[in-house]
């Protein structure tokens, strides 16, 4: 087992160094030069110039890479220039607002996927599966954006449950029930379409198995049909689920950006989109990585997760 | 291409879908003719005008703007902008894709790690990333959008190119001198269509809300221009005070995004062959019985007594008539042998039993099923699950797929018991040990902690029986246990179920397609064919006199040791079709013997002279001569 985690923590080495290549040329199709977007347009050439070597934008491609490359394994991500301040400090702050909000919608939208998904297959065609199936369709095609913007109008301007937006209350105490009621709606909207898409797939994976000739032997030997289906046709559909809880994990992460947006959410992806605008390109190369580098260590876990449940994956 | 669309017309919600798209397409394609006030002129001085209150239908912007025109034109440029995405992922994915897939080798190995690298990042962050370098605008959120997406095509397309480049037709072209350019042109392409269709039709509802949601953030289309996307993002600010700037676009996105999804769900379902027809249902914990007639059987002393079984299995338009008017008994310790082709509904027989035929598609027709005192037809699943496993046990034929490939054989032995009996985890575990040393396994501690798929063959069958045997049932049927096995592995096997029903007085149902096992094991025997006993008496009689000539064909069917090699017997012809069974001797059509009344008149079980029962009316003296 040690043997195989060290071995597919190796193997991300390869994608991560493609990560950091990816977005490196991305940044570097930027049309203009960067100290011009900084300094403005009535910046003097000789500001613009000296700007650039303090970059090191006027090293040839390859070796700009590399130098940058070099710097981010030391911890050293640059400055943020519209903030002043150290990137991977801004990162970190903001991605641990993101991974409160993100995870909390992970987990609510694994269980509730799994837990729908179960119950429509074992009661296929019932009115119970045509409900889930119904409100599975309208989850996966609404726009979390406007979901967000509807829940807001219901619940915090029409019924006052919960609070418009942010994180934490302005005024008071900064306790774990102000966040779960700040966090509620946000990490409800973030969650819908995940639920839905993995409802669905578990649906299709539980159907899948319940044809199998080891449910039928279940059943032969009397198994309670509970458990054959919550047990032996659960664990075995769970090797088709968990990839695509890896997968689901990636839009949650994706549509946060969006919730973060609509509910002044102090997250990475808010970040992210301001340094877009501000054309702050450090911050949003450093925000990228690092994202993409969890994101790619989070489905290690998941395949590891995937090896442990399905004994017949070489390890 | 016209069955596509007829099969497409049967699925009601893809017609929804359907018709909604093409409405809000003729809408948008004719938005520009339409009489509409121009969407970008302001007019603050008639900002948030509610709905239906004024000349503009649905009220106006923070602007003043009309906005039944923004949004008309906003769903005009949405869908617009989500098609052109999804058409240039398809397009640049299906190169990548079938390049990668036909060349294979180094080629394949570059591209493919590139579109991983793509598939490595939470696609907002690739998507971002564009957006950033490029500077915020529709056409490059457009860009944004389509690159993301091309690993979903690539990846899926490369799949089916993969299998279609070693297939004849493109080996042939290959002789023929076709260059690789036309060959991908004219003989990949074409077979690529359908994947690249299903992978369009479930992606495209997923750009348009992307695009929307880049343009939601500010980093899509640009004011003035307004996408529904745009539109929801500038409304925003103004949410509480004036919602209906916010749900208008948004409930527009919504219905625009749950047609296309309807319709692309209806074009995968029909276009997918794995998902046509229902294929993808599943079986209910019993079997499904019609209400049937209830004469009552004359008991006899036997432990299992099925009198009229009829099993079927009814699809769409057609009846399959597996199991017909089956009548067959099996007393205590005894074993009788099923015997017949592949289809001729022996296991159907079987599995109706405990009602567990697949249902859907398969139902009870009628008849009865006696176990002791409790007709198993019409008993409740209650009744049945507390029998399964525990007095009537199974053995099925692949334990490969049979067993649970994911719990070790010890959990799946203990759980057989403990699901019975309410006995402690330690006293079921050591009754597991000692059945699995029972059926002469091997190391059999270090075995119970093993998995299906790290036994052979043999052993595996051996804890499909142990498993069986495990609440020490009167009766088990065997289906076809040995069919999977090799030769000698196959000997053992019967010759350890024999001495177990000795031992423990054992009844057994024993299913085969193998005269040769039955001689070996069973003491009387029943010969199936198309759904019917066509036979059945002592084992040794019927070997050696059978009375029907199907029997008798089924018999010559078996290589003898010592005979040369093309002396192999073989039946002519094909049995009937299950849903198609002529009036009749259902065997007629391939019997050298029949006669007229053959084919028209319903034959009836009759003792013969040996006393077994067979189901021919042919002259049995004319029968013994034809036969010889």
């Amino acid at each position: 087992m040690t043997g195989y985690i060290f071995k597919r923590l190796i193997s991300a080495i390869p994608v991560l160094l493609g990560i950091s290549v990816i977005v490196f040329l991305i940044m570097a199709m930027i049309p203009g030069d960067p100290a011009t977007a900084i300094l403005g347009s009535y910046a003097t050439p000789e500001n613009v110039e000296k700007l650039n070597r303090d970059l090191g934008l006027d090293k040839p491609l390859v070796q700009r890479y590399f130098i940058w490359l070099g710097n981010m394994l030391q911890g050293d991500f640059g400055r943020s220039f519209a903030l002043n301040r150290d990137v991977l400090d801004e990162v970190f702050e903001r991605f641990s607002a993101t991974l409160v909000l993100a995870g909390t919608s992970f987990i609510f939208c694994a269980f509730f996927g799994i837990l729908a998904g179960v119950i429509s297959a074992s009661r296929q065609y019932s009115i119970v599966d045509k409900a889930i199936t119904s409100a599975v369709l309208v989850g996966i095609s609404i726009p979390s954006f406007f979901l967000g913007m509807m829940l807001i109008l219901i619940f915090s301007v029409q019924l006052r449950w919960f609070p418009v937006s942010g994180m934490w209350p302005i005024y008071g105490a900064r306790d774990l029930s102000a966040l779960l009621s700040h966090l509620a709606m946000p990490a409800f909207a973030l969650a819908v379409v995940a639920t839905g898409v993995i409802a669905r797939l578990s649906r299709s994976a539980m159907l899948e198995v319940l044809r199998q000739d080891f449910i039928r032997t279940a059943r032969a030997k009397g198994v309670p049909e509970r458990s054959v289906v919550w047990r032996h046709a659960l664990r075995a559909a769970m090797v088709s689920i968990i990839p695509v809880l890896g997968i689901q994990a990636g839009f949650v992460l994706s549509g946060a950006v969006y919730i973060e947006m609509v509910f002044q959410w102090p997250g990475i992806g808010r970040m992210l989109v301001d340094a877009i605008l501000k054309r702050d390109i450090l911050l949003v190369q450093g925000g990228v990585v690092f994202v993409a580098a969890c994101y790619v260590l989070f489905n290690i876990v998941v395949d590891i997760a995937q090896s442990i449940l399905d004994p017949r994956i070489k390890t | 291409m016209m069955t596509f669309i007829s099969l497409l017309a049967r699925n009601r919600l893809a017609i929804v879908g359907l018709f909604v798209m093409v409405f809000v397409v003729v809408l948008s394609l004719l938005t520009p003719f339409l009489n509409l006030a121009d969407p970008d002129i302001t007019n603050t001085a008639d900002r948030f005008v509610k709905p239906f209150s004024s000349d503009a239908i649905l009220g106006t912007d923070h602007l003043g703007r009309d906005l039944l025109s923004r949004l008309l034109w906003g769903t005009r440029l949405s869908i617009a902008v989500g098609f052109a995405a999804a058409l240039i992922s398809a397009v640049v994915g299906a190169v990548i894709g079938i390049l990668a897939g036909y060349y294979g080798g180094n080629t394949d190995n570059i591209l493919m790690r590139g579109i991983d690298m793509l598939m490595a990042f939470p696609y907002i962050l690739l998507a971002l990333a564009i957006v950033a370098a490029l500077g915020p605008g529709l056409m490059n959120a457009l860009i944004a959008v389509a690159v993301v997406n091309i690993p979903f095509f690539a990846r899926n397309i490369r799949g089916v190119t993969v299998g279609i480049v070693h297939r004849e037709f493109v080996d042939a072209a290959r002789l023929s001198g076709m260059t690789d350019a036309r060959i991908m042109m004219s003989e990949v392409l074409p077979n690529v269509v359908p994947v690249i269709v299903i992978a369009m039709s479930t992606t495209v509802g997923w750009m348009i809300l992307e695009t929307a949601g880049l343009s939601f953030l500010g980093l899509g289309s640009q004011p003035p221009r307004a996408d529904l996307g745009s539109m929801l993002g500038e409304a925003r600010a103004a949410l509480i005070t004036n919602p209906h700037t916010s749900i208008i676009p948004g409930i527009m996105i919504l219905i625009i995004v749950v047609a296309i999804n309807l319709l692309g769900d209806g074009i995968r379902d029909t276009l997918d062959p794995r998902l046509k027809s229902g294929a993808l249902t599943r079986p209910m914990p019993k079997t499904k019985v019609l209400a049937s007639d209830k004469n009552k059987v004359q008991r006899d002393r036997s432990l299992l007594q099925m009198n009229g079984l009829n099993t079927e299995f009814q699809l769409k338009d057609r009846i399959y008539h597996a199991v017909r008017d089956v009548d067959l008994s099996i007393r205590k310790g005894e074993c009788v042998g099923l015997i017949g082709e592949s289809g001729s509904g022996k296991s159907v027989t079987a599995l109706s039993i405990t009602g567990l035929v697949a249902s859907p598609p398969g139902v009870i027709a009628g008849g009865s099923v006696y176990f002791e005192e409790i007709d198993l037809v019409r008993a409740p699943y209650k009744t049945l699950r507390e029998l399964r496993g525990n007095r009537i046990a199974y053995i099925f034929q692949d334990p490969l797929s049979t067993l649970h490939p994911l719990y070790t054989v010890g959990h799946q032995l203990i759980e057989a018991i403990r699901v019975h009996q309410s006995i402690s985890l330690e006293t079921a575990k050591s009754r597991a040990l000692s059945l699995l040393k029972n059926v002469q396994i091997p190391n059999a501690e270090e075995r119970l902690n093993a998995y299906p798929h790290e036994l052979s063959g043999g052993m595996r069958q051996r804890v499909s029986i142990a498993m069986a045997l495990v609440n020490d049932p009167e009766l088990i049927i065997a289906d076809e246990p040995t069919t999977a096995l090799d030769v000698t592995v196959q000997s053992q096997i019967l010759n350890l179920l024999d001495s177990l029903r000795r031992e423990r007085g054992l009844a057994i149902l024993f299913i085969t397609h193998d005269f040769g096992v039955v001689s070996q094991l069973c003491d009387r025997v029943a010969v199936m064919y198309a759904g019917q006993i066509v036979e059945q008496g002592p084992t040794e009689t019927i070997l050696k006199s059978p009375s029907h000539p199907y029997t008798s064909r089924l018999i010559a069917c078996v290589p003898k040791l010592g005979r040369g090699q093309g002396s192999l017997e073989t039946i002519p012809g094909l049995p009937p079709s299950l849903d198609k069974i002529p009036r009749g001797c259902a065997f007629a059509n391939r019997c050298a013997i029949a006669v007229e009344a053959c084919r028209s008149t319903d034959i009836k079980m009759t003792e013969t002279t040996n006393r077994t029962h067979v189901r021919c009316i042919a002259d049995s003296f004319e029968k013994q001569e034809i036969m010889q």
